[in-house]
């Protein structure tokens, strides 16, 4: 059954063309990857789907109900969470601070005036914390700084948050850019064991031909706005659409 | 204790320490000697200590928690005063209910104005809560209100003030002509003399005292709660805060509403001290004030508000008194004309020039200090273990860590 369904959506920044006619269905519990030369629309696909940016045509339905008009903290109460392609934590709070605000917004909401409770009281967000970090490796850094940390950590810090609310579709925008080898096969390593280890469905948007091969099962490549196929990533690899969008538009004359 | 860590619990005990021996602290020289006139311990001095100190708290919480910058506080402070004599006038001198209306009266406008500031962030928002501040600050320096009910309601320039013709329901002639809690006039003070020393208890000072005490604690509630980590999430990262499915208006209108009734008590606080309100609280310097305060004790951290708070009031109230007689009385040991030299030199900066020291002193803190008083307080604490040859480099991290600033 198809977790997320995008039906024509469409976009237009004054004179561009941003998103064509997309349409795209992400299997439950599968890891969808979707692909594509610079300017082909990823980004903006991803911000429709969270709420940042609202496509101008077409429907985008999260396990049934749609999410458009809704903020991106709604969206993201519904369960969708989303990694960002520079990691977005909170700098000036420490790692365990950081693992304990989705601890909380998975369990109290958007909000409360919890004001004269005690942080150290509310032993289940705690406990729930430590677990995450034990489980992240992260517990020997659970008093530093998020902002001194590696980009590697920062990272996993990030992805541990998004999993401490037990999202059902996690989003990833290219989640190794900018990372040394070793702490990109970190990271795909890290997201093989999510994968197996829990029942989340996984949208990547990647560039990184040696991730999106490592992990995906089903792959859309998008070009200028629109999806040109959609496949097994075997099938991809010798696609000659996939070439000619990705190596340019040479056989058109 | 009272559900503290051990280090919030020190910092309350200092706290409460400070607030009530401040009549022996604050008056360290004997009466009538030559450096007398450095003594801060009269009651007048001592009750604004205690009720800018609630101020720049509740400035701290949405300032120091969020990092938004309000630039119109100071309109609550007039909103409460107001509040507070209109109580006066109406029910009679006991300044309860005219304390519990200026906290109601001030929470209401900050519901009204965060709503609508905090549409914007940053530089917006703090030209939002200033243009609101000074278009309340004109609606009373006028009284426009008071124009078209027909009866005056903040007395535009003169002030409000309480008359004998006025309702006071409550009022009876046994009851003393002046504020009181119940009974116990807020003037009353009991002087003690010491040799050549003499002390000011004053019951005023010992109410705000305590009052600053509560909302001391209640500042550190919030600041360890779930709620405070919340604020502080939203100034690191609001992005973060959306995608984790957060909402960041309710949390940051929370605690607009929260220090804009800080700053209401302490208006009404201040009323109650003194029963008349006049518009000049509600300026536009007034709220720049208190974000000093708060900036040069240490923004984010517990006690810098309070430091911040009296260090600017006694520079305001000190600093100001000393003229040119006390300035020859000081170099008259010198020949006449270094005497003359020196007099011209140092006039710039004291009496009313205090406020250019004052503007230096800001600007070393901000430079060198950008954590405020309370991260020179560590520095020099970190120095001191340091010789004792326990320091190592974890404990200045975490001094640094409390206070991003300084980086």
């Amino acid at each position: 059954m198809a977790i997320l369904e995008v039906k024509n959506v469409g976009k237009r920044f004054g004179g561009l063309q941003a998103l064509g006619d997309v349409n795209l269905n992400v299997e439950e519990n599968t890891v969808h990857a979707i692909i594509g030369p610079n300017g082909a629309g990823k980004s903006t696909l991803l911000n429709c789907l969270v709420g940042k940016l609202i496509p101008d045509t077409g429907s985008v339905m999260f396990d049934g109900q749609s999410v458009l008009g809704r903020k991106p903290f709604e969206i993201n109460q519904m369960g969708i969470s989303r990694v960002f392609q520079t990691p977005e934590i909170f700098g000036d709070l420490t790692v365990m601070e950081n693992m304990l605000i989705p601890c909380f917004a998975k369990r109290d909401g958007a909000f409360r005036m919890h004001a004269l409770e005690t942080i150290a009281n509310e032993q289940d967000i705690v406990a729930k914390a430590e677990e995450m970090l034990v489980d992240m490796n992260m517990i020997d850094k659970r008093e530093m700084h998020a902002a001194s940390m590696s980009r590697g950590d920062k990272r996993r810090l990030e992805i541990a948050m998004c999993l401490a609310q037990d999202p059902r579709l996690l989003l990833l925008d290219e989640p190794t850019a900018g990372m040394a080898r070793a702490d990109t096969n970190n990271t795909i390593d890290l997201l093989k064991r999510i994968k197996d280890e829990r029942d989340i469905t996984i949208a990547i948007i990647e560039h990184d031909m040696h991730v999106v091969f490592s992990l995906a099962e089903r792959i859309t490549v998008l070009a200028q706005g629109t999806p040109l196929v959609e496949d097994t990533p075997d099938k991809i690899k010798g696609h000659p659409k996939v070439r000619e969008a990705y190596l340019g538009e040479t056989q058109a004359a | 204790m009272l559900g503290l860590k051990k280090h919030d619990t020190q910092l309350l005990i200092i706290v409460i320490c400070l607030a009530l021996f401040a009549p022996f602290l604050l008056n360290p020289f004997p009466a009538d000697s030559a450096m007398a006139q450095f003594n801060a311990g009269y009651p007048d001095l001592m009750q604004r200590f205690a009720i800018f100190g609630i101020f720049a708290i509740g400035f701290n919480l949405l300032f120091g928690l969020t990092g938004y910058l309000s630039f119109g506080h100071a309109a609550f402070l007039g909103i409460g005063s107001y509040s507070a004599v209109w109580m006066f006038k109406l029910l009679g001198y006991n300044i309860i209910p005219g304390m519990i209306l200026s906290v109601i009266v001030s929470a209401f406008f900050a519901l009204l104005i965060g709503y609508i500031s905090l549409r914007r962030s940053g530089i917006y928002f703090s030209i939002l809560t200033l243009a609101f501040a000074q278009m309340l600050f004109a609606i009373a320096y006028s009284d426009l209100i008071g124009r078209f009910v027909g009866t005056p309601i903040t007395n535009g320039e003169t002030g409000l003030q309480v008359y004998n013709s006025d309702p006071q329901f409550f009022h009876s002639a046994a009851k003393p002509d002046i504020p009181h809690l119940f009974g116990q006039k807020m003037q009353s003070t009991y002087t003690l003399d010491v040799g050549a020393w003499s002390f000011d208890f004053n019951f005023g000072y010992y109410f705000c005292a305590l009052v600053l005490i509560g909302m001391f604690y209640l500042a550190i509630r919030i600041f360890r709660s779930p709620f405070g980590l919340m604020l502080r999430a939203v100034k690191s990262n609001q992005q973060r805060m959306n995608y984790t499915g957060l909402n960041t208006k309710p949390y940051t209108l929370a605690v607009f509403v929260i220090s804009g009734m800080y700053a209401g008590l302490a208006g009404g606080l201040m009323a109650s001290m003194d029963p008349l309100s006049g518009a000049e609280r509600m300026q536009w310097t007034a709220s720049g004030e208190v974000v000093l305060m708060t900036i040069l004790g240490g923004a984010g951290t517990l006690i810098g508000p309070v430091l911040g708070a009296g260090f600017i009031k006694y520079f305001e109230n000190i600093f100001a008194k000393i003229n040119d007689n006390v300035l020859h009385s000081w170099f008259s040991f010198l020949p006449d004309g270094i005497e003359n030299f020196m007099v011209t030199l140092v006039h710039p900066f004291v009496g009313k020039g205090w406020h250019l020291t004052l503007g230096l002193l800001f600007m070393m803190v901000v430079i060198f200090l950008p954590g405020g008083l309370v991260q020179g307080a560590e520095k020099i604490g970190a120095t001191f273990r340091r010789k004792d040859g326990k320091s190592d480099d974890a404990e200045a991290k975490a001094a640094k860590q409390r206070n991003p600033a300084a980086e």
